[in-house]
């Protein structure tokens, strides 16, 4: 090897960098990747307009009597005593599809979306590693679920503080805490949310390790998600509630109670660590032989 | 061989390790789901510092073969080395050494050509994040992507993207480079610039393995050649050693051509052919003055006698079969 040669090789390679730089800044990558994106920034664009829409159309016309039926009245009647419930209460309603249906397209797109673009053989044969390219995914789908939750929340409470009262928090127990207690309880639900969408995230994850066409498992992701709902409103099937992906997506409620309501809460993250669990072996399983032909 | 190479000290495996051909495949085979053979036993030798031409018609089972000495594909059957590295033992430590380009580039369209490079070194464990910027523009700079590195690759020409492919190949000093198909759809400017890119970096010293069905490129450009056939390694060798496979003919251009023939039968000439004024025949071991010497005396007008040796494409379809609109 010329002297020449040898200069290259040593500004070429990094001898000395950490392992952690290394994962850091592909981590950095993705995270710029999924974020910047236009698709992935109206998705966010959409999640945010929501608590904006909805604290004015309650300030409009506020709930009358009556408005408390059904679930999520109670939220809503809230809303207009206390700012701090807008939060709450989007969150809420984005879950029924717009969480979901964003977390899907993130997820579904990790894998399947590299594949359709090829780019997933570009990074195989630099090579990222198959095990660190899925990891990073996971990450950074994890980071897409907080990120949704906190935008919702924070945009919540903003709109909420412009167009409601703000202060001491009623809670639905009906007992009231300060201010900061109210938000960190916000806080933590955002952080179960959160915990739930990555749950579903690690299916998409794992579904997207199985096909080339990222649309198609956006809409198997969210499939899953339009199934669990239903399955969970039949009274019938009632013993496997516990199993659904989606059935303590809801139990956050127990944060807006005093004492938290602990049980359903504790349930909750149990089955989104079963469903992290199983479908990150599954992804990982799939990535490590799978033929990689487009 | 497996004795020897779990015994030396790190140096001598090193050293071993270097000496030994940049890829070494044995009985590497590919069976789809379908049940299609797609590579059938191959056993490529490409030697280090080699420009190897890996010849064949779509698909012969060329890009599979790529894909599997990249980790892309499980060989189903057989096994590889690559610079030295059994494949069974991971292919993680040597790909960084290992620039390639596999069936066409593959980027992001909504990022830059600059981007879309720091994205790739970005994924490579053993790049200095702390060079990263300079050996960017380096190699965009050799491909000559320099000024349009800040376009959105969706905005590239074919050619452009075929080159910043050939630039992410580029970003490290590689021992190998693998390239698919490299000049695939590109005008003659572009595949000139792309055969001159080639040499250069062969002329680095870095051995080049390229994949192609353009066969005045293989001409320019390589040393050695393989060439596939239904999924089957048909010939390996160097391009001399090609090309003495052919058989020299010698054209006899003559108005009289049926006398020719008869002079030409009585010499001993073989495969001998004749269409309106001209006369072929396999020269063997005639000496091609000697013919002229005795088709002259015969009285024979000759107004041309050359000695042909057979092209590339002769030899290659010789090897590969006419295509289907040739022979049907």
């Amino acid at each position: 090897m010329s002297p020449a040669e040898a200069d290259v090789l040593v500004i070429g390679r990094a001898t000395g960098a950490t392992p952690v730089r290394h994962w850091w800044r592909l981590l950095r990558s993705e995270l710029r990747i999924v974020f910047l994106r236009p698709r992935n920034l109206a998705l966010l664009g959409v999640l945010g307009a929501a608590p904006v829409f909805l604290g004015a159309v309650l300030r409009i016309s506020p709930p009358g009597p009556g408005a408390g039926e059904g679930p999520g009245g109670a939220l809503i009647l809230q809303v207009t005593g206390n700012g701090v419930f807008l939060s709450v209460a989007s969150i809420f309603f984005l879950l029924a599809l717009m969480l979901p249906l964003a977390v899907a397209v993130v997820s579904g797109d990790s894998v399947a979306g590299e594949a359709g673009l090829g780019t997933l053989r570009t990074l195989l044969i630099v090579p990222a590693g198959r095990f660190r390219l899925v990891a990073v995914k996971y990450v950074v789908i994890v980071a897409f679920c907080l990120a949704s939750c906190a935008l919702v929340a924070a945009l919540g409470l903003i709109m909420g503080a412009l167009l409601f009262p703000i202060g001491r928090v009623t809670l639905l127990s009906g007992d009231t805490v300060s201010l900061a207690v109210g938000l960190a309880r916000v806080a933590m639900i955002v952080g179960y949310v959160a915990a739930g969408l990555a749950a579903l995230g690690t299916i998409g994850l794992a579904l997207s390790t199985f096909s080339q066409h990222a649309i198609a498992v956006m809409a198997a992701t969210l499939v899953v998600v339009v199934i669990s709902y239903i399955l969970d409103s039949v009274p019938q099937v009632a013993a496997i509630h516990p199993v659904l992906p989606t059935h303590f997506w809801l139990a956050f409620d127990g944060l807006l109670r005093m004492p938290i309501a602990w049980s359903g809460l504790l349930h909750g993250l149990e089955s989104f660590a079963a469903y992290t669990v199983t479908f990150g072996v599954v992804a990982l399983v799939r990535i490590r032989r799978a033929n990689v032909t487009c | 061989m497996t004795a020897e190479v779990a015994a030396p000290t790190d140096a001598t495996a090193a050293s071993a390790a270097d000496e030994a051909p940049a890829i070494e495949t044995s009985g590497l085979s590919m069976r789809f789901r379908g049940g299609q053979l797609a590579v059938d036993h191959i056993d490529l030798a490409v030697p280090r510092g080699s420009v190897y031409g890996f010849l064949g018609p779509n698909g012969s089972g060329k890009t599979t073969t790529i894909r599997m000495l990249l980790g892309l594909l499980f060989a189903t059957e057989g096994t590889f080395r690559l610079l030295g590295t059994e494949a069974q033992s991971g292919l993680s430590g040597v790909l960084p050494r290992v620039g390639a380009l596999v069936e066409g580039p593959a980027f992001y369209p909504f990022l830059s050509g600059r981007q879309n490079l720091t994205r790739c070194d970005a994924a490579d464990r053993t790049a200095d994040p702390a060079t990263a910027a300079r050996r960017i523009d380096h190699a965009l700079d050799q491909v000559g992507l320099l000024a349009a590195a800040d376009k959105r690759y969706r905005a590239y020409s074919l050619g452009m993207k075929q080159r910043l492919g050939i630039a992410a190949a580029l970003l490290q000093p590689r021992d190998l480079m693998i390239l698919d198909e490299p000049t695939n759809g590109l005008d003659p400017q572009g595949t000139r610039e792309i055969r001159s890119l080639v040499k250069q970096i062969a002329a680095d010293g870095t051995t080049v393995f390229v994949s192609s069905h353009l066969l005045a490129e293989v001409d320019q450009i390589c040393t050695h050649v393989g060439v596939m056939s239904v999924g089957k390694l048909v010939f390996q060798g160097t391009l001399p050693e090609l090309r003495a496979r052919g058989e020299a003919r010698i054209l006899v251009r003559t108005v009289e051509p049926t006398r020719a023939v008869g002079v030409l039968t009585r010499l001993g000439l073989a495969d001998i052919s004749a269409a309106d004024s001209q006369v072929t025949a396999a020269l063997g071991e005639h000496a091609p003055e000697r013919i002229n010497a005795d088709l002259v005396a015969a009285g024979i007008p000759v107004a041309g006698l050359e000695t042909v040796q057979p092209s590339l494409e002769d030899l290659f379809v010789a090897l590969t079969g006419e295509g289907f609109n040739v022979t049907g």
